[in-house]
């Protein structure tokens, strides 16, 4: 078993009724990689995500992590095996605090019940205050630890992004999606993410897989890229190689006509 | 603020709680003991409810459904085999029914125990459902348990109801349970496991991608749910003395549902301030059921009139003050003290009940 692949994923087709929104996508990321997956709007890069993580159940094909097969695992076990991911659209729990939302994660590891909170049992005591002080000191690592005690939703844009990106590395994963994680940053807060996403890479062991728009991030940081246009792989390889496909730069700019007359 | 102060202020509010109780048990007369205990039974239908639909965000319209199971359980048993051969007139009791005799403490967990059952059992195929069809489906299980309790006769009596059930149910006992519920569900939920509960309320999506095992973790939080349903059905049984089919009907949820609304669904603190308040209000609200004269114009006094003031009320709490009266926020002594700041959530909650 090959274990250097973190993700393989082998003809994942997903139909929507008559509707083929991915087909046959085959894709490898073997560990410690940080890969794009880059496509027009529509092309079934979330789709991808959404397969991979267990949101959606592949009409074909079989996803492995790990060399565990994965395919059609409800989300919360794909989680628990460790793939864990962000939302395009940010979706954090907005009434809860920051420390709280990243302390969630703690559920998956504990080992006392909510009964023995109610006994106040010694162990469950000891329990919640490691939870806790795991959570803190994740926070103080992503640069969020001074805002622990806020409310989530009151964060700006930046650091809900970031504590979304954090939440995921609570789960303690293997392989991290991160889908759009640029999305609504300016050129300065990109250079940052990329750092971040480096950083976090290097520190938590992480495999990185990536959607996004925005070219230079995809460029300057992939180190090999998934190209997809109306569900089918159109392209792979280093971003270099990608840049100067003319499929790609046809299903982003649309095919050249040659005029004669 | 240190765990030492409030776990001391925490005490000493229980016991002026109990001071409370028994001075109230020795001066004041019935009525208003009467009012003190429907407070208390409130209160613990209104924590139960909110742990359900203001915490979980589990849109559940079947209360009156758990609270008739605890309710007749409870009942059941505290009745004496005497009582009973009296009380079913419509073909005698089952065997089982006539011999089930228990303690009133016992009877009254046994109540919440089998509510709990259900809660569990329905929960299987309701909790997949989300929003306003669960809100559906739950009032459909609420209706059939009303309509199973008026046709097993062997069991509930039928439409006769139970009569002359003992009552046991003082305010120690009321005040009592009052006190277990909001404790174990400020325990519940500030434990990680409540974290998690809130967490599906917020997005259930993000919490699946957590991890969270949301149908799991949903059949909890309906189950204890409708464990308290349970026990205050069984209080409030033993409290009035008589039950019947028709008094669970879907005005009773209603009632709870509307405790929890104007408390603010989310704040254990607002369903406590709210079952006081509601409840003394719908007593002092009789008062625009009685006949009215304006000099010499006369309205005859119409039954049901304080419950269209009350919809009112409702409509205006939802149009100008949607997130209630506390919206999510929570009591704590250290705001109390000034030290809490303006932060949503902090310290721990009193053991204040009333």
């Amino acid at each position: 078993m090959n274990t250097d692949i973190v993700l393989d994923a082998q003809g994942l087709t997903m139909r929507f009724g008559g509707l083929t929104a991915v087909n046959g996508f085959n894709a490898q990321l073997p560990k410690g990689s940080i890969t794009g997956l880059i496509g027009p709007n529509g092309a079934g890069k979330t789709t991808c995500f959404n397969m991979i993580t267990g949101f959606y159940k592949p009409t074909e094909g079989r996803s492995f992590y790990m060399g565990r097969e994965m395919t059609g695992l409800p989300p919360h076990l794909a989680c628990k095996a460790g793939i864990a991911r962000t939302f395009q659209n940010i979706r954090l729990f907005g009434n809860e605090t920051v420390l709280e939302n990243v302390m969630i994660a703690g559920h998956l590891r504990q080992k006392t019940s909510w009964i023995q909170a109610v006994f106040f049992t010694p162990g469950y005591l000891r329990e919640d205050k490691a939870m806790r002080a795991r959570s803190q000191e994740l926070l103080e690592v992503v640069g969020l630890g001074h805002l622990a005690e806020e409310k989530a939703a009151s964060l700006p844009y930046g650091a809900q992004r970031r504590l979304e990106i954090a939440r995921a590395l609570a789960t303690q994963p293997g392989l991290l999606l991160l889908d759009e994680p640029a999305a609504g940053m300016n050129p300065q807060e990109t250079q940052e993410l990329i750092r971040f996403i480096r950083d976090i890479r290097d520190q938590f062991g992480l495999t990185v897989f990536l959607i996004e728009h925005d070219m230079k991030l995809v460029m300057e940081i992939c180190e090999h890229m998934w190209v997809l246009d109306y569900g089918v792989t159109i392209a792979d390889g280093p971003p270099a190689a990608i840049k100067s496909d003319p499929k790609v730069i046809e299903a982003y700019l649309g095919e050249e006509v040659h005029c004669d007359a | 603020m240190n765990r030492q102060t409030t776990t001391l202020l925490n005490l000493s509010a229980t016991a002026a709680l109990g001071l409370f109780v028994w001075w109230a048990q020795t001066n004041l007369d019935g009525y208003f003991l009467q009012i003190l205990n429907l407070i208390a039974v409130n209160i613990i239908l209104a924590l139960s409810l909110n742990l359900i639909y203001g915490f979980t965000g589990m849109f559940s319209l079947g209360h009156a459904g758990f609270m008739a199971i605890g309710a007749y359980v409870c009942s059941i048993l505290i009745l004496s085999p005497e009582q009973k051969d009296t009380l079913y007139i419509l073909g005698g009791a089952f065997d089982w029914v006539q011999q089930a005799h228990a303690p009133f403490p016992m009877a009254v967990v046994a109540g919440g125990l089998v509510a709990a059952l259900f809660g569990f059992i329905v929960g299987f195929p309701l909790l997949r459902l989300g929003d306003d069809y669960l809100g559906i489906a739950t009032l459909g299980f609420a209706e059939i348990v009303r309509v199973v309790a008026t046709n097993i006769t062997g069991v509930t009596n039928g439409s006769l109801g139970l009569k002359g059930i003992p009552d046991h149910a003082n305010l120690w006992w009321n005040a009592g349970w009052c006190l277990v519920t909001l404790y174990v569900i400020v325990r519940l939920l500030k434990s990680n496991t409540g974290n998690v509960l809130k967490a599906i309320r917020d997005n259930e999506i993000a919490a699946k991608a957590m991890g969270v095992d949301v149908f799991r973790y949903k059949l909890l939080s309906f189950t204890v749910g409708s464990f308290f349903a349970g026990i205050g059905g069984a209080l409030l049984a033993s409290l009035l003395t008589t039950i019947d089919p028709k008094m669970f009907l879907f005005t009773l949820t209603f009632n709870v549902l509307m405790i929890v609304v104007t408390g603010g669904l989310g704040s254990l603190t607002g369903s406590v301030l709210a079952g006081v308040g509601i409840t003394v209000l719908l007593e002092w609200l009789r008062v625009v059921e009685n006949p009215i004269s304006i000099g010499s114009f006369q309205i005859a006094g119409i039954p049901g009139m304080r419950m269209v003031v009350f919809s009112l009320a409702l409509i205006m709490i939802i149009l100008f003050r949607r997130e209630g009266l506390m919206g999510m926020r929570e009591f704590s002594w250290a705001r109390l003290a000034g030290q809490g700041g303006l932060s949503g959530k902090s310290g721990k909650k009193g053991g204040a009940a009333k």
